[in-house]
């Protein structure tokens, strides 16, 4: 049985100038050990889709879908108190910024610890055992010392340090990782991102990544499914996905990175990513794609099968690349 | 070999920390050492980690800081605290933070029109008007952009406004500080196609502040790697990606990860953070992470040595 299966999740979002539907039709099956990155612009409801299986979305929000499994548990049905139980525990998150997702008024050992207590009720002489364990884990120097520090006092990739051994203090089953490593520099990154895949080799956990960055995805996931405008629009293996891309999206995404011109002029995808007002009809992708025909500004695409890495497309490309192979 | 719109003369900065009542005051050496010069049309990347007095170079060339030392020439013009207010219009500015350099009560066209109505007061507002306008559409921007506030607007359509306030006053020399590591990929490569396509018709010089050396590798001409306020490896960007002599700069490229999957290349693991630039360690500032450190690297710094691909080691390779 799969970790994680979400299937057709929606996330809408009541506006004061109406209904923004920030996640559209979202699909995804996790099994243990999977690492797995979620690609996408900002606005492309990666984090939005995670933050709803969570819980975490504000009152606003409209969360509806199909299914939606975790480790047993239907997400949809459960109470709030079973939630508090699973969230942090077995589903574990790393925000983006952390500088900002811990609190300024305690100390990063008051913050571990509190997960300790409140999910695994360990006692004081055990939470603190722990906790340093934990800080020698994700590779923080004088762990004794630092459990006594404020978030101001240390750096920011020590911080995210400390976020990674909050989230997987209680041994998550899912670890969803919201771009780890965007604030922080690249010997750093280069250290938390093996710190990540060596805890997941570790633990055999399932890793999410949630990243916009193509490097590192290409250099950490297995599977990567790329989100435009709130729909998936293609999924595929990471090789599979760089050399082979089926979804027009993902060609110019990819055409689109610095290292990979052959000219001064960069490829560019025109135009901007849909908003809330001026949505498409058709395919979310065919005003800025150069392949769209009339059907594509007409009619949705529907969802294509694996052979075409499940790509939300009318015209998909690179189809007869298996026979050339 | 055009004559240069910026020579820089071993420019230095530092900060005091004051102590408080009990403690000695502290100084912070942020930049020491910089020289540079710079052609029109042409793109000086400044490449490191935060930290590194890459923003503090920034600062002292846009005359937001006097330096503490050094000098430097702009369009043949030594820069004192006298013409600074003169020589502001030949450098402008785009910010790293697009959601902090924004003023939040200005909408877009206010915003775009400032720097006209500072230094062009004659100017009449309709012609002010109407180049925020030419403006909005040159940055990829809407017409109906013009009377939005910033918190319309993405992240990466404030920079766009950003870039086009910079470039209002047709400046000479445009430091970009990070322009790009806040957007989104595909708005990247437009931004940066903006950039060149700008370079080549005004013949803008670009000081490229930056940490994402794919970026860099793309769009510099020559590359200054700094670390802890000291350039550590002066090259053209040929040279630089092609050997690095420092191992500093050889670290920093294999950290930097590849979008491509079948690429499985040895990552130099560098062991423990950047010190603070408060008491930067005796002898060369990369000795405590360097692997090949040696006992000199301890306590004799390293000066950059000359020729055209410069490196401020005791051992380069």
């Amino acid at each position: 049985m799969s970790l994680l299966e979400v299937r057709n999740l929606s996330v809408e979002f009541e506006t004061t100038s109406g209904r923004f539907r920030a996640v559209d039709g979202f699909d995804l099956t996790l099994n243990p050990g999977d690492i797995t990155a979620i690609v996408g612009e900002s606005g492309s409801g990666k984090s939005v889709a995670f933050l709803a299986m969570m819980g975490l979305l504000p009152w606003t929000a409209t969360i509806t879908s199909d299914v939606m499994k975790f480790d047993g548990n239907d997400l949809n049905q459960i109470t709030p108190k079973q939630r508090r139980k699973i969230v942090g525990k077995d589903m574990s998150m790393i925000f983006q910024e952390p500088m900002t997702s811990l609190n300024p008024c305690y100390t990063v050992g008051f913050q571990i610890k509190e997960a300790l207590r409140i999910h695994l009720g360990m006692d004081r002489k055990a939470r603190h055992a722990r906790a340093i364990e934990l800080f020698e884990q994700v590779g923080i120097p004088a762990p004794e010392t630092r459990l006594g520090s404020f978030p101001h006092q240390m750096s920011g990739g020590m911080n995210q340090r400390v976020m990674i051994a909050m989230a997987i203090a209680c041994k998550p089953k899912m670890l969803i990782a919201d771009e780890p490593t965007t604030a922080l520099d690249v010997t750093i990154q280069a250290q938390i991102l093996e710190l990540l895949t060596s805890l997941q080799e570790e633990t055999g956990m399932a890793l999410v990544l949630i990243t916009h960055d193509m490097g590192v995805v290409a250099e950490t996931a297995q599977q990567v499914s790329v989100q435009y405008a709130g729909q998936k629009c293609e999924q595929q293996e990471v090789t599979a996905l760089f050399t082979r891309p089926h979804h027009p999206y993902t060609a110019a995404l990819l055409a689109a990175l610095p290292e990979r011109a052959t000219t001064k002029h960069l490829p560019t995808i025109p135009g901007v990513v849909p908003g809330q007002f001026d949505r498409p009809n058709g395919c979310m992708f065919s005003p800025r794609c150069s392949m769209a025909t009339d059907l594509c500004h007409s009619t949705p695409p529907p969802v294509g099968g694996p052979e075409i890495g499940f790509a939300r497309c009318h015209t998909p490309i690179n189809l007869n690349a298996e026979e050339e192979a | 070999m055009s004559e240069p719109v910026l020579v820089a003369e071993n420019l230095t900065q530092e900060y005091v920390l004051k102590g408080g009542m009990f403690g000695k005051d502290r100084i912070v050496r942020a930049l020491t050492g910089a020289s540079f010069s710079l052609e029109p049309g042409k793109t000086l990347a400044v490449v490191g980690e935060s930290g590194c007095g890459k923003s503090t170079l920034a600062r002292c060339i846009t005359m937001i800081e006097e330096p503490a030392a050094g000098s430097f020439v702009l369009d043949g013009k030594k820069a004192t605290a006298a013409n600074h207010d003169e020589l502001r219009t030949t450098v402008q500015i785009v910010f790293q933070d697009p959601y902090g350099s924004l003023n939040p009560r200005q909408r877009c066209g206010q915003i775009l029109e400032e720097p006209l109505i500072i230094n062009h007061p004659e100017m009449p507002s309709a012609e002010r008007t109407r180049r925020a306008r030419e403006m909005l559409e040159l940055v990829g921007l809407r017409p109906e952009h013009y009377d939005r506030y910033p918190h319309m607007f993405s992240g990466g359509q404030r920079q766009r406004i950003a870039v086009g306030r910079a470039l209002m006053l047709e400046p000479k020399v445009l430091v970009l500080d990070e322009p790009v590591s806040a957007l989104d990929l595909s708005i990247q490569s437009q931004i940066l196609n903006l950039l060149v396509d700008l370079q080549e018709r005004l013949g803008l010089a670009y000081l490229f502040i930056s940490h994402d050396l794919s970026v860099v590798k793309h769009i510099a001409d020559d590359v200054i790697v700094m670390y802890l306020g000291r350039p550590v490896e002066v090259a053209t960007k040929e040279a630089l990606f092609e050997h690095q002599r420092h191992p500093y700069t050889k670290a920093l490229l294999s950290a930097t990860p590849m979008a491509d999957p079948t690429l499985r290349k040895q990552r130099i693991k560098l062991t423990g953070e950047l010190p603070s630039p408060v008491n930067i360690p005796p002898g060369c500032p990369f000795s405590p992470r360097c692997w090949k450190a040696t006992d000199k690297c301890r306590t004799e710094r390293p000066e950059l040595d000359q020729g055209p691909h410069r490196a401020a080691c005791h051992f380069p390779e």
